[in-house]
């Protein structure tokens, strides 16, 4: 085990080095002028010379990326061209409502996703298996972007149920500003007894939260259908259904404690492919996370705000990775031996 | 003997609802794709515009409506299918032609080689797709030729992961071995024994990987990062018609379920391809 666990953080951070060495030099490549962006258009030429240097642009590539990676270790992300803040607390700033999102939508995926793929198992080849399955396959077909719109029309023009877009409405970010202790509006208003900024937090998550669960939601049903249907095909659960044990029992004791473990490791990794997605949802619901951050970021070819937000979501991703590999080496003895 | 894994295929699919409604669907597209100035009822609408006749609702005279600047929202949407299409054949075909030899190269020689390959295409899929692809465009402009380059960079490392484990597998069987000591070169022996050995798991990850791409390019166009105005690109028209949607839902409703109905139909010929050429399942599932 120790072995394995060696070879498989090497592995990871050796991944991480490459990561970082692609994105520095995507960075570096991308046909824009950092220095024209940093003192402005007019600047004379030695404002600009000055500004080269620094910016650190004058020196070797290696020593530039060497440079750079020492700040990131040590919480200097570079500063943002656009903003003009430190990109660390740039994506500080902005992380939080993209957590909130992410967090609310994955547990909208599993609590609905689950129970839908076992559903469909159990009723495996009837309607209601063939109803799932179009509805799990649709969730992983729709346009995240679209949905989004197609709910603001739904909800918002049609049915004023919803609001259109934001994180609390403005007026009770007047008459009862959420004060920010984590930055998460849903936790902060609900640990301050702010149950009115609560229940607006609440109304504005429920649009984007959803739309960002439609794909997850999808492919756990998905694969819980296809894990359920291989475990109730085994001898021990036609042994446990002749004891008379219940049929409920036999399904959740016995089945799906068997079957959660591949959904989950899906799961962990379907967190992390959501950083991205929330690039688009929060560009349409105007959600003010990173993913409106690094979209503004990219269209504006802020460099250093773009290789720090694409450094941390590739490095959340071999992170993840590198958690599923080590609990299945755990779990199974046979992944650790090859 | 492959007249009769046809007709077994066939009948697999007959059997099978799902994936005969996607493959329906699939033809049909393909077909709309090819004919489109013929089917489209205003087929100079893709460039010109009618400020005259600006959003106006659907109706029998423009069945999906007309956008912003008056143009028919149905001929764009028949153009838009070609373009889908393509960019999906391109990016596909470009990410097999970088994908493939890789994988051989690194399958069948092994040692530092393989190792280089491997890590190399690790560090790739340890970014979300989506992200790398917005990274490359954003670096070499936004179009849709470099949005297609893109993808297909972030694409490449899973086909070349595939063909990778089918040359190691072959590499050891004994009719290679056969082959060597009759003496086919290495080449013969690569295209003739080991392509042809994984064909089916390329075309399952193929028909699979289709409608994700058609999806990301979509994605990519729609933060205007990929095709550019006044091209009738599905996720471009949904990113045009932000600023209106509210008051003409027509404008963002009709292209996102044309990119939905595709991306569904290749999906589920995807499973179905999976479910069909697939031995080991579809035993499972009789």
């Amino acid at each position: 085990m120790v072995a394995y666990l060696t070879r498989r953080i090497a592995l990871a951070f050796l991944v991480m080095v490459g990561v970082s060495i692609i994105v520095f030099l995507l960075a570096r490549v991308i046909p824009s002028d950092p220095v024209g962006r940093w003192v402005g258009i007019r600047a004379k030429a030695e404002q600009r010379e000055r500004a080269r240097i620094e910016l650190g642009l004058d020196k070797p590539l290696y020593i530039q990326y060497l440079s750079y990676m020492n700040g990131f270790v040590h919480g200097n992300w570079g500063t943002s061209l656009y903003t003009h803040q430190p990109v660390l607390r740039d994506i500080a700033t902005y992380l939080p409502a993209s957590l909130d999102l992410i967090i609310f939508g994955m547990a909208t995926a599993l609590i609905l996703g689950i129970p839908l793929g076992i559903l469909s198992a159990v009723k495996n080849g009837t309607i209601i298996d063939h109803a799932s399955r179009v509805f799990s396959l649709a969730g992983i077909a729709l346009p995240t972007f679209w949905l989004a719109m197609v709910f603001q029309l739904v909800f918002f023009r049609q049915l004023h149920i919803l609001p259109l877009s934001g994180r609390v409405s403005m007026l009770t970010a007047i008459l009862n500003p959420i004060n920010h202790i984590t930055g998460s509006n849903l936790l902060d208003s609900l640990v301050t007894g702010n149950f009115a900024a609560l229940g607006s937090a609440l109304s504005h998550i429920i649009l984007p939260g959803i739309t960002l669960a439609a794909a997850p939601l999808g492919l756990m049903a998905r694969m819980s259908r296809a894990t359920m249907l291989e475990v109730l095909g085994e001898d021990y659960i036609r042994t446990a259904r002749a004891y008379g044990i219940s049929e409920i029992r036999v399904l959740i004791v016995y089945a799906l404690r068997n079957a959660i473990a591949p959904v989950l490791t899906v799961g962990a990794l379907l967190f992390a492919e959501s950083l991205v997605s929330t690039f688009l949802v929060e560009s349409v619901f105007t959600w003010p996370g990173l993913g409106f951050y690094a979209s503004n970021a990219i269209l504006t070819v802020d460099y250093p705000a773009i290789m720090g937000v694409t450094i941390l979501i590739s490095f959340t991703y071999i992170f993840l990775n590198l958690i599923v590999d080590i609990t299945q080496a755990f779990l199974d003895p046979r992944i650790r031996i090859s | 003997m492959v007249l009769h894994e046809i007709r077994h295929a066939l009948r697999l699919i007959r059997r099978n609802p799902l994936t005969l409604t996607g493959l329906s669907i699939v033809l049909l597209l393909i077909l709309v794709a090819i004919l489109a100035p013929w089917l489209a009822p205003y087929p100079t609408d893709v460039n010109t515009s009618h400020i005259a006749s600006k959003f106006q609702p659907p109706s029998t005279i423009h069945l999906c409506g007309t956008d912003e600047l008056g143009r028919d929202i149905f001929s764009r949407l028949l153009f838009g299918c070609r373009i889908s299409l393509t960019v999906g054949l391109f990016t596909i075909g470009l990410s097999l032609l970088i994908g493939l030899p890789l994988g051989v190269i690194a399958g069948y020689s092994g040692g530092w080689i393989d190792e280089v390959i491997m890590r190399i295409s690790d560090m790739v899929l340890s970014f979300p797709s989506l992200l790398l692809a917005m990274a490359i465009t954003a670096m070499l402009g936004p179009n849709l030729q470099n949005a297609m380059i893109a993808i297909a960079v972030s694409w490449w490392p899973w086909y070349t992961r595939l063909l990778r484990s089918e040359a190691i597998s072959v590499r050891e069987k004994d009719y290679i071995a056969a082959a060597r000591a009759i003496g086919a070169s290495w080449g013969r022996v690569i295209f003739k024994h080991v392509l042809r050995n994984s064909l089916t798991p390329i075309i399952i990850q193929v028909s699979v990987d289709f409608g994700a791409i058609i999806m990301t390019s979509a994605a990519l166009s729609f933060l205007g990062l990929g095709a550019q105005p006044p091209r009738p690109e599905w996720g471009l028209m949904i990113n045009t018609g932000r600023d209106f949607f509210l008051n003409s839902w027509w404008l963002v409703t009709f292209p996102g379920l044309a990119i939905f109905i595709t991306v569904l139909s290749f999906n589920l010929v995807g499973d179905g391809a999976r479910e069909i050429l697939d031995p080991r399942l579809s035993r499972r599932g009789r």
